[in-house]
């Protein structure tokens, strides 16, 4: 196992480059928006959160599959970091959206059907959190969390069209407003936007599984240690 | 023995158990009256504004009775090591799951009538009608179908019974959704025909986690 991470090193230098190009064009590149004014500039970063935490479900879901297939340790750190790091890319997204409805739509929370997905998808991976931390055995928690993500994912298109025909029965009359047309700038700061927090998914990921790798390295050590004891 | 033959053998004994004991549906009955009253005396509900919060009483008590029941139906199942006997009939897992699951449907149900039956008798509500009773089966079934999945993995982690709720009812909040529009909308006099779209959403809900569910159990069950 290398202790120095030359690539995590450089993901990490790309990331933070992109993240300042990207804080840069948010604020001195993209217009002012005509009805929100300022406030509408945390669109960009909020937009890519909620992106990012998706992809991250997404990933996890797949790492979740690849460990019921092959059984293998490290399909399970994926789909376990992917979820970590999704949840606080997620939650990240909820709260910059709260913040933006107060001013725009007049309250923290409305049960407008991006807002109310997200957090739907908060709980069930506040959830997986949970159910890892109920099981003793590894082998036998990353079965079940597999298991889980696996499920968990499927039911987000249902979710969508659920909570989204929900919402268009009872119809809010604060949402109407929330559409925007995008100028071409807007477009640009909202691509880097993206890649810059795609980068920052990516740079947390490798860190995150990396450190999932010493933590089971660590583990066995531990076990041998305890078996063997400390002089053989 | 035939695949269908090896899920009935599950559902018979399951129901046998069941018929000696009474202990998973006394609990999901008396559940039910005490949530209908407790939701009676919180929403303070009366005339009109019962009429409207029928649907959503009718699938929250569901919702929290059935996850008393599905509980039962492993915890049992382990605490006699039924389950281990179960898991050596060789390539059974599948036919173990769909016997489960419909084991659980059979005992929702029954406490679903007496659950519709009440709802209608307290707040005079025509809801024994064969649209709505349709519409309660398709409900079920996709939420015993989840539930019967996570409540064998809840079973053997450290928290068991309060583990369930916390990870069925995020999964069943899109089929929450769409069985209380169905159930609303029926009550209010729309036609089938007008409720398609939730009832097509169950269904999608139904297959989809039914399938799910059967390819995955095998990892849901045993050490």
């Amino acid at each position: 196992m290398r202790h120095r991470d030359t690539t995590g090193l450089a993901l990490s230098i790309t990331t933070s480059v992109a993240l300042l190009i990207a804080q840069g064009m948010v604020f001195l590149y993209a217009p002012r928006e005509a009805t929100m004014g300022d406030v509408q500039r945390i669109f960009y970063f909020h937009v890519s959160s909620a992106w990012v935490g998706f992809f991250a479900f997404f990933v996890a879901m797949l790492g979740s599959i690849g460990y019921l297939v092959k059984g293998q340790r490290k399909w399970d750190r994926l789909a376990l970091s992917s979820i970590e790091v999704g949840l606080a890319f997620m939650a990240a997204a909820v709260i910059m959206g709260s913040l933006w409805a107060r001013p725009v739509w007049g309250t923290y929370w409305t049960w407008e059907p991006r807002l109310t997905i997200s957090a739907v998808q908060l709980l069930v991976y506040l959830a997986y959190l949970m159910l890892r931390a109920a099981v003793e055995n590894p082998e036998q928690g990353a079965r079940f969390a597999a298991v889980y993500g696996v499920v968990a994912f499927v039911t987000v298109p249902v979710s969508w069209f659920a909570i989204r025909w929900w919402r268009s029965i009872h119809p809010d009359m604060l949402t109407s407003g929330g559409e925007m047309a995008l100028t071409p700038r807007m477009s640009h700061t909202l691509a880097a936007s993206l890649v810059a927090l795609t980068l920052l998914y990516a740079a947390v990921l490798r860190q995150r599984m990396r450190l999932g790798r010493f933590a089971d390295a660590l583990a066995s050590l531990r076990t041998y240690v305890e078996r063997e004891g400390v002089d053989s | 023995m035939g695949h269908l033959r090896k899920i009935w053998a599950v559902v018979v004994k399951d129901i046998a158990l069941e018929c000696r004991t009474w202990e998973m549906i006394s609990a999901m009955l008396i559940f039910s009256v005490l949530a209908v009253f407790a939701f009676s005396f919180a929403l303070d509900l009366r005339g009109a504004s019962a009429r409207g919060a029928v649907p959503g009483i009718l699938w929250t008590t569901v919702a929290f009775a059935g996850t008393l029941g599905l509980n039962r139906s492993f915890a049992r199942e382990q605490q006699s090591g039924c389950i281990d006997g179960l898991l050596l009939v060789p390539g059974g897992r599948a036919a173990i799951f769909l016997g489960k699951a419909l084991g659980n449907v059979a005992m929702m149900l029954i406490m679903e009538t007496f659950l519709l039956i009440l709802l209608s008798g307290l707040f005079s509500v025509p809801l024994l009608r064969p649209n709505v009773l349709g519409v309660v089966a398709l409900g079920t079934a996709g939420y015993a179908a989840a539930g019967t999945l996570l409540a064998a993995v809840a079973v053997n982690t450290r928290a068991r019974e309060v583990m369930l709720p916390v990870l069925l009812l995020p999964l069943a909040f899109p089929l929450l959704i769409a069985a209380v529009q169905a159930t609303g909308g029926l009550i209010d006099g729309k036609t089938l025909a007008e409720v398609s779209g939730w009832v097509r959403l169950l269904i999608a809900y139904d297959v989809g986690m039914a399938a799910i569910a059967t390819l995955t159990f095998e990892h849901a069950v045993g050490a």
